[in-house]
């Protein structure tokens, strides 16, 4: 018996170390793999919840087989009937009153430590916070990130510096949604009505292993695209950032074409698409204009719509048939049907809006 | 019922069961209604697991998809839950405390139409341009971006099925407090008849919040106003803070009841009382009380700010005290038992693991900053479907294998029972068990489809494979009913043979008078104490005297037939020149039946005296 109770208990620790190495999820995805300060608080947590909750369900478990094994009905006879005892439920009140006491600490410490952005309103001379900010805007499948401090806006893709704190306003411009990057901190809903804020930290080691890039999600339901409103996020170092912020700035005006079949392709743009898209990334224009993602670093982009992959073969297909890739998106019927020559013309140009020399 | 159906006629059955105001047969109403709803809700969630099963799939289209998860969730809880509780609650709390029927039998009936009309009118959306697509949470930004008549089904239908469920919880309170039996003071009832009593307690707090949000709502869509819309000075915010008010008193309508029926069975199958029966009735009044004070932990990401998301995180973790203390006193009613794995204690057992998994995550849930992560993702489904179907699912097979006999008068076959069981238990946890790490690795909610090359590839299907256990399950309890119904073996009282209360006292079904004699009661276990004296039967508490009984009536189908063909117009009212005269012709229809009612003096019957002496065999034995 005490070697089976052994065996069950060594079974016991492989399977929970498969359960954490193996199966822990992606690291640009996974909140078991926390690249962040956010996340890693969440995690910490996490185990202490699940240490607690494990000893809880090891004692009802043992008590449960205990039960079902010894008093199984082998005779007719009728069991002494027990009232109760004042003892044991004192224990069974009183030890899970502890056990949640040490969870509770540590939970409201963190909701408070989590919830404080007290350096977004710290102005210096210029205006401005010391601390990066971010402007969070969600719509009807797409996302918005306007820097106010750089004075830049884009789309789709969140760039950051890792290792330093980052702080969000979010609010939505259509319906609820919700802002989560899963490894590197809990979500925050965007609403309609009212701006909320919280800060994240990127762990530059753990994005370096993610290749710098991780996972954005939409997580409240938000109509039929809700599961593809995805976005992702470059962190990088911070001098990158800051290259890659001067570089943005440095547009003021869109970018020329160069080759001719470019140009062409930026007639169709200009004559089909920047109604609602915008190539210069001030942040000049009213938030009711700005209809559609920001291109003006489109090029360096990692996604298609933020789920696609970054070909041109992929972006034809979405240019063609928008309501194929994202039923219900704000994009399909917005333009005539365009030829297979200006989507080449097209493709083209869109592809070289960078801003970034690689 | 086949052969009631023979001795009276497809067409006299029919109509008896349309005016019936028979507790028993309301029973049966819900319990075959709620049942069909189940299914409904069944296959939808089978849809669901099938668009999920392969990442891009296409099994149903974006917008599709989001229509048969809000039906999913809200039939589920509302037309297949909540009535299939109703079912055993109908059936078994009257005669738990030795009553004849519910305090007020015609509005027993109207609650049951009500709800039946709710929920047929929630369904034809289906085939009217288009089902809700907002989540049973309808959040109030997009359920009024929503396109189409979906949304306006779903809050029209539930105000309709609402008013019903709320009627049904005065009706158990008022009976609950009025008419037990003599003997049956309150720290003497049965535990299912306590749950029942805090339930319906729930239900009157609660369900008023959803009927003002759903009133808001219906104004907001359909008559200009803009409770809810930011731009004109609404707020969406009230909206989430309305239903869960509503909502999460609602989970534990659903749980409360799963409790008591458990507490019954682990009692008649360990041969043992309950143990800690006092503590058991305290911790069940407090989790109802503490239901009430713990909504907004739905809404830690809205944005509340900490010190908000603090008390909630930590209220809500006290529920876990009480809880805790009802699975210990369980485990101790085994505790010295003597236990038979009937097909009722099956899922009686299975639902203490299943239950503490699933109650734990909640813990974990209610810890607000670790909640961030865990908000809206497949985390929150895995604990969900773990405590309402690892405890209230579970609790609705083990009442219905349990009840069958008190009700239909016949068993269900138990071998066929312990399949069931088998399949949807090993289902059950391999459906939900992976979900919560498909939560943790980063898969949100409510999402049609998932991307390839994210990890959650393998965990999907494993999940889908589950959900097929738990059909297989289901198609072959649908067989053991069948067959237990053709077959209709009778039984006598007592078909488990060590039942504690009152219902077991008399027949299986019981007559439709239910006592001869109201029993006197002389302790907890009432039944129990006197078989234990080498009694066979209750003694009575009063002389054999004439009883009083109501009259069936047609009226409640009417009412509530005319809120139907109202909601109609209603809905319809804007595009449509006949909606208006149809919006009045119902509310006639329902004005003037209760109108009719009101005027009409029904004063019931009475059972002679010397009818009830010839039947010797039947009630209570003196």
């Amino acid at each position: 018996m005490k070697r089976l109770a052994k065996w069950r208990l060594f079974s016991l620790f492989a399977m929970m170390a498969l359960i954490l190495s193996a199966c822990s999820g992606k690291p640009y995805l996974s909140t078991l793999k926390p690249a962040g300060e956010v996340a890693q608080t969440q995690f910490d947590l996490m185990v202490l919840s699940t240490a607690i909750m494990v000893g809880v369900i090891a004692v009802v478990t043992v008590i449960f087989f205990i039960v079902v094994v010894k008093f199984r009905r082998k005779d007719d006879r009728i069991p002494k009937q027990v009232e109760g005892s004042h003892k044991l439920e004192i224990i069974w009140t009183v030890i899970p009153i502890l056990l949640l006491l040490i969870l509770a600490v540590p939970t409201v410490s963190a909701t408070f430590k989590l919830a404080d952005v007290s350096p977004m309103e710290k102005k210096n001379e210029e205006g401005k916070t010391d601390a990066l900010v971010v402007n969070v805007r969600a719509n009807l499948y797409w996302w918005e990130f306007e820097y106010p401090n750089q004075e830049i806006i884009t789309g789709q893709e969140l760039v950051v510096p890792t290792d330093e704190k980052v702080y969000f306003n979010l609010i939505a411009s259509d319906v609820k949604h919700s802002f989560w990057i899963p490894a590197v901190g809990g979500k925050l809903d965007t609403n309609t009505e009212n701006v909320n804020k919280f800060w994240l930290e990127f762990d530059g080691e753990k994005a370096a292993e993610a290749d710098n890039y991780f996972y954005g999600k939409c997580a409240e339901l938000c109509g039929p695209s809700h599961a593809l409103m995805d976005f992702k996020v470059k962190a990088v170092p911070r001098d990158q950032f800051d290259q890659w912020a001067t570089a943005m700035k440095d547009v003021k005006e869109p970018k020329q074409a160069e080759t001719d079949l470019a140009q062409a392709g930026q007639e169709v743009f200009n004559n089909s698409c920047i109604g609602c898209h915008a190539v210069t990334p001030a942040n000049t224009a009213p938030e009711a204009a700005r209809l559609a993602p920001n291109l003006t670093n489109f090029g360096d982009r990692d996604r298609i719509a933020g789920i696609l992959d970054h070909t041109e073969e992929d972006l034809k297909d979405w240019l063609r048939d928008p309501e194929t890739y994202k039923p219900g998106n704000k994009m399909t019927g917005t333009y005539g049907e365009l030829t297979e020559e200006e989507l080449d013309a097209l493709t083209e140009y869109l592809m070289g809006l960078k801003v970034m020399e690689q | 019922m086949s052969t009631l159906a023979q001795k009276k006629g497809f067409g006299a059955v029919l109509w008896d069961y349309l005016t019936t105001v028979d507790h028993k047969k309301i029973a049966i109403l819900y319990l075959i209604a709620g049942g069909f709803f189940f299914l409904l809700g069944g296959l939808e969630a089978m849809f669901i697991r099938i668009q999920l099963a392969v990442p891009n799939n296409d099994f149903v289209s974006a917008g599709l998809y989001n229509e048969i998860l809000t039906m999913h969730g809200t039939t589920m809880i509302f037309l297949a839950a909540m009535p299939l509780i109703f079912a055993f609650m109908n059936a078994v709390m009257p005669l738990q405390i030795g009553a004849r029927d519910v305090a007020f039998p015609f509005l027993n009936s109207l609650g049951f139409w009500l709800f039946f009309f709710g929920g047929v009118f929630l369904n034809l959306s289906w085939f009217l341009g288009g089902a809700p697509d907002a989540g049973w949470t309808s959040y109030a930004s997009l359920s009024l971006a929503s396109e189409g008549h979906g949304i306006d089904f779903y809050a029209l239908g539930l105000q309709i099925s609402g008013a019903g469920t709320l009627i049904g919880g005065i009706n158990f309170l008022v009976t609950i407090i009025n008419m037990r039996a003599p003997g049956m003071t309150y720290m003497r009832m049965p535990m299912f008849t306590w749950a029942t009593f805090v339930t319906s307690a729930l239900i009157l707090f609660a369900f008023p919040a959803l009927t003002v949000g759903l009133f808001l709502l219906v104004f907001d869509r359909m008559f200009g106003s803009n409770f809810f819309d930011p731009a004109m000075g609404g707020n969406t915010i009230i909206w989430e803070h309305f239903f869960w008010i509503f909502g999460h008193p609602e989970v534990y309508i659903l749980i409360l009841p799963a409790f008591g029926i458990f507490s019954e069975i682990f009692a008649i199958f360990s041969r043992k009382r309950l143990f800690g029966y006092s503590s058991m009735v305290f911790a069940t009044v407090l989790i109802g009380f503490l239901g009430f004070m713990v909504w907004a932990h739905h809404m830690f990401t809205t944005g509340m700010g900490p010190i908000a998301n603090a008390i909630f995180a930590v209220a809500t973790m006290a529920i876990a005290v009480p809880t805790g203390i009802k699975i210990f006193n369980w485990l101790f009613t085994m505790w010295g038992g003597s236990i038979t794995f009937t097909t009722p204690m099956l899922w009686a057992i299975a639902f203490i693991p299943s239950f503490v998994a699933g109650g734990v995550t909640g813990v974990m849930l209610a810890s607000a900053a670790q909640d961030y992560q865990y908000h809206d993702t497949y985390f929150v489904v895995a604990h969900f479907h773990y405590v309402i179907v690892g405890g209230v699912v579970f609790a609705l097979f083990a009442g219905a294998h349990l009840y069958w006999p008190k009700m239909f008068g016949t068993m269900l076959n138990e071998f066929l029972g312990k399949i069931t069981f088998v399949l949807f238990f090993i289902g059950f946890h391999l459906t939900f068990f992976i979900q919560h790490f498909l939560g943790l690795w980063g898969m949100p909610r409510r999402i049609f489809t998932f991307l390839p090359g994210q990890g959650l590839d393998t965990a999907n299907m494993v999940s889908t494979v589950g959900a097929f256990f738990m059909a297989i399950a289901v198609i072959i309890l649908l067989i053991n009913i069948v067959i237990t119904s053709v077959k209709n073996e009778k039984v006598g009282n007592d078909p488990w043979g060590d039942g504690r209360t009152l219902e077991w006292a008399i027949p299986s079904p019981p007559p439709f008078y239910n006592f001869k004699q109201l029993p006197l009661v002389r302790g907890l276990d009432a039944y129990w104490l006197e078989k234990m004296e080498g009694k066979k039967g209750m003694s009575p508490a009063e002389p054999l005297g004439d009883i009083h009984m109501p009259n069936n009536s047609f009226i409640p189908f009417v009412i509530s037939l005319g809120l139907f063909i109202a909601a109609f117009g209603a809905m319809y009212r804007a595009e449509h020149s006949w909606g208006i005269p149809v919006l009045i012709f119902g509310m006639l229809i329902t004005l003037g039946s209760m109108f009719v009612r009101s005027v009409k003096d029904d004063h019931g019957y009475h059972i002679h005296k010397e009818d009830l002496e010839d039947s010797n065999d039947k009630g209570v034995k003196a």
